[in-house]
């Protein structure tokens, strides 16, 4: 089973270099900077198949464990993270950058505390009486 | 290079999140969560700081310095209080990606006028709408949770309130469809901010209604939207990253909701405009009904000639700390060889899974934790049925009084124990204002106090008489 697990995950990892490969040979014909044309399909897939595989993952998840659950989407949920940074790093008018220093707080305090709790909680469950 | 280092950054990152979320299948597992969730939000920070274009570090530094002095005391709250502490960051999270979104759109109005695409405005209208509504809402909510003084605690309702917010949700998506087909004029800027403020309002009146027992439904309901605005905010930035996990978390919150409905037989809309508890009127006490009070000597006596006994949790238990006196009450009827097991109810507590973790911060074993459907057939043989703190969920007028407002509500079969005892605070009826018949039957025994003062008791009374070890 563990095999199995191991060399599926080699697999993803492989599948996900390919791919990279290949979109960076596409990319790097396009000028850098700004932000370039969207591709609009191929973003609602993307966000179709993710949410499929997210309710096919959390539908397996452990009822005993709803509640870290909840606080580790929620630290994941912060990716927006990634794109209060880049506001924040960029060379744009002061106002913008307030606001992206304002998200960038807030993203990154529930990233910090929803990894912690979750790892608080987690830990909490243990089979047999306290050691 | 630097292009092909971002975006498989990005990529490694969205698979270890579907790892992290997959680890959560087992207890056993579910440290690895937190390991694959940290890396893959390392990398995608690192990924994202290197970018060229990031060429102001200060403000970030400082930013995230104040996010770790305030979420670090957020990670090290009390358990009880985690549900609050849930919905606050449901509000962080609605408000980076509000933002954000804000942001993009003055800088791309302002400079970029041509980046303001139909497809972009609409995501960003979306997104903002999702964003500020779980903002305020989830304020609302984490006040509500914390009992602040100046949020009201019962649903309030009032005449006309679905039709006004809804009229509230369909002005600001009408303004919203003005913004997206003129983007790029004055007004359309001005008007921006009026959207927000539309939703900001919607946020707080769609809270105002809703009570405690429902609002294991809406923290999931909002985490689900707080997950959905990231997923937006990915939209309006061509950020796959941002969609993929946005996904993951508008899902989770969907599937949570859905079976907190499930365990309240309730649906969605029921619950969001239903105003549970404040509609139905208490039926009062019918003539002849007494409750049968027990003393803590005599409920401890039938504790120790048991055999099998179920302890039902409830808010009761969270709101008394008694856990920890639960975990010595465990242990003393362990060492008689008694069978112990807690019947969880999804909905007991303030949000999914609440009374798992405050039984697993007590130390008591997960695999004594049994969901309520799992541990009904078992009633029958259970000779204690010790109720700790619950009410609606252990009523058994769900199962036959279609007038109650809880029938067809799954709930924890506790009457069909040979011996119940009942810990309740007073003989006030339980949150959705009606009388428990639980209490009435036959084989109840009531016993009234604080939950902690009289588990206690009875720890103490079992370790008097056992003289066991």
């Amino acid at each position: 089973m563990r095999r199995r697990a191991t060399s599926l995950s080699l697999a993803l990892l492989g599948w996900t270099f390919l791919w990279a490969a290949l979109a960076w040979a596409q990319g790097t014909g396009e000028a850098s900077g700004g932000t370039p044309p969207s591709d609009y399909w191929s973003m609602v897939f993307v966000f179709v198949l993710a949410t499929f595989i997210g309710l096919g993952v959390i539908r397996r998840v452990s009822r005993l464990l709803h509640t870290p659950l909840m606080s580790l989407t929620n630290a994941i949920s912060a990716i927006a993270v990634i794109e209060s940074i880049s506001i924040t790093g960029s060379d744009y008018p002061t106002v913008i950058r307030l606001l992206g220093v304002v998200a960038v707080f807030a993203s990154m305090a529930n990233i910090v505390s929803g990894f912690l709790i979750t790892d608080r909680m987690v830990r909490m469950f243990k089979t047999r009486d306290r050691q | 290079m630097i292009g092909f280092i971002v975006p498989l950054a990005y990529l490694i990152a969205t698979g270890l999140y579907i790892f992290s979320l997959h680890w959560m299948n087992d207890p056993k597992t579910a440290r690895h969560s937190v390991f694959a969730g940290v890396s893959a939000m390392l990398l995608a920070v690192a990924a994202t700081w290197i970018e060229p274009n990031v060429v102001h570090h200060l403000w970030i530094i400082l930013g995230i310095v104040a996010a770790i002095a305030v979420g670090v005391p957020l990670a090290r709250v009390p358990l009880t209080a985690v549900p609050q502490r849930t919905a606050l960051s449901h509000a962080f999270g609605g408000a980076a990606a509000g933002l954000v979104g804000a942001a993009y759109y003055y800088l791309w109005w302002s400079k970029t006028p041509e980046h303001l695409t139909t497809f972009r405005t609409t995501a960003l209208i979306a997104e903002n709408i999702l964003g500020f509504l779980t903002l305020s809402g989830s304020l609302m909510a984490a006040g509500k949770l914390q009992e602040l003084k100046w949020i009201p605690q019962r649903p309030l309702t009032y005449r006309g309130q679905n039709v006004i917010n809804i009229g509230l949700l369909v002005a600001a998506a009408l303004i919203g469809i003005w913004v997206i087909l003129h983007p790029t004029t004055l007004l359309a800027a001005k008007l921006f901010p009026v959207v927000i403020g539309l939703a900001l309002l919607f946020g707080v009146l769609l809270i105002v209604p809703i009570g405690g027992a429902d609002m294991p439904t809406v923290i999931a309901i909002l985490n689900s939207y707080a997950g959905l605005s990231a997923a937006a905010l990915g939209f309006v930035v061509d950020n796959k990253l941002l969609v993929t996990a946005g996904a993951l978390d508008g899902s989770s919150g969907f599937i949570l909701a859905i079976i907190m409905c499930r365990a309240m037989n309730r649906s969605f809309a029921n619950v969001m405009f239903g105003a549970f508890g404040q509609v139905q009127q208490a039926k009062q006490l019918e003539p002849g009904k007494v409750y049968k009070p027990e003393t803590i000597e005599g409920a401890a006596q039938v504790l120790e000639q048991a055999n099998l006994v179920i302890i039902i949790p409830g808010y009761g238990m969270a709101v008394a700390q008694a856990q920890h006196k639960v975990r010595d009450l465990y242990d003393q009827l362990k060492k008689r060889g008694i069978t112990v097991k807690f019947a969880i109810h999804p909905v007991a507590g303030r949000m999914p899974g609440h009374m798992n973790v405050l039984l697993a911060e007590a130390d008591i074993p997960y695999t004594d934790l049994v969901e309520s459907s799992e541990i009904n057939p078992d009633m029958p043989q259970c000779d204690v049925a010790l109720v700790v703190g619950a009410n609606d969920v252990v009523n058994p007028a769900a199962r036959h009084d279609r007038t109650s407002p809880i029938y067809g509500m799954p709930i924890v079969e506790a009457d069909k124990a040979k011996t119940i005892y009942a810990i309740k605070r007073s003989t006030r009826p339980g949150f959705a204002g009606i009388d428990n018949e639980l209490y009435f039957s036959d084989r109840t025994w009531m016993l009234f106090g604080d939950a902690k003062a009289i588990i206690g008791d009875l720890v103490k009374q079992l370790s008097d008489s056992g003289g066991i070890h």
